[in-house]
């Protein structure tokens, strides 16, 4: 196995993350969006330390303290999104436009 | 130690990779562009079980098995709840993207930033093969390490949920003096 085969498929579903943040409108599916790039930078970090031979593991610790921070993003995101539902009816990020210019 | 294509293509781990990564590819394709929306949330669970089967090829089980745990096991369940209380249209075709007008722009952008990452990493990596260790990472190990040059993050992340779950439930609780008018 090589290194490069990893690091491609992160780049992949990071790319492809990115694509649904860009193009999706209910709030739920943008956040959930969001996890696929996440999960895309935890493809990388362990590849990495597996490629680097790390004693103190590094990139999977780094993967550990990502899943509970996407944890908690999540929860703040779902939070918001049902704060949003309950003030406006609707849960679509491009009706939210109060504040645009 | 460089493996060229022909070396790389006869190797049986590349063919479970082949194996793993393509449907996780596919299920990421599904998450960005499935017209159900259940559908969708359900094909990032395939996504993430794809990244955890990876993670136990590369020998990180304790990693693979939180994802299973936390992100299968709960992250996905917030989702099908966030769905459900946003009451989220349910129907086969229910507008859930952007126009075409937008998608375009958006497809260029990703192939774009696929093409920039997938080009540098070519370059600087090329063929360099992964020293896999004899046996997987043991969670002992991981423990220990956690405990001893990550203790203060790991304090730091432990604080960080704890805020996130009072924030979540301070943002989501409903006024009592509000709960006439909604």
């Amino acid at each position: 196995m090589t290194i490069i085969q990893f690091v491609l498929l992160g780049a992949a579903l990071f790319s492809i993350g990115l694509y649904g943040v860009l193009t999706r409108k209910n709030a739920v599916l943008v956040l959930a969006s969001v996890e696929v790039m996440l999960a895309a930078v935890n493809v990388n970090l362990v590849a990495f330390d597996v490629y680097l031979g790390d004693a103190s593991h590094a990139g999977q610790i780094m993967t550990l303290f990502l899943i509970a921070l996407a944890a908690a993003e999540v929860g703040i995101g779902i939070a918001i999104v049902l704060l949003v539902f309950r003030n406006r009816r609707s849960a679509n990020i491009d009706e939210l436009d109060v504040m645009r210019f | 130690m460089t493996i060229t294509f022909g070396d790389w293509i006869t190797e049986i781990a590349n063919w479970v990779f082949l194996a793993i990564a393509l449907p996780t590819l596919g299920a990421a394709v599904l998450v960005v562009s499935a017209k159900n929306i259940v559908r969708a949330v359900l094909a990032l669970v395939v996504t993430l079980a794809g990244t955890a089967a990876l993670f136990l090829m590369l020998g990180a089980e304790f990693v693979g098995w939180t994802i299973v745990l936390v992100y299968i096991g709960a992250v996905i369940i917030l989702f099908l709840i966030g769905i459900m209380i946003t009451r989220a249209p349910l129907t086969k075709n229910a507008d859930l993207s952007q126009p075409i007008s937008m998608r375009v722009p958006a497809a260029l952008l990703s192939v774009i930033l696929f093409a920039v990452i997938g080009g540098a990493v070519a370059a600087s990596f090329g063929g360099a093969a992964i020293p896999l260790p004899d046996e997987a990472t043991t969670t002992a190990s991981i423990g220990e390490t956690l405990f001893t040059n990550w203790v203060i993050p790991f304090e730091v992340v432990s604080f960080v949920l704890l805020a996130a779950l009072i924030g979540g439930i301070a943002l989501a609780r409903q006024d009592p003096a509000e709960e006439g008018e909604v």
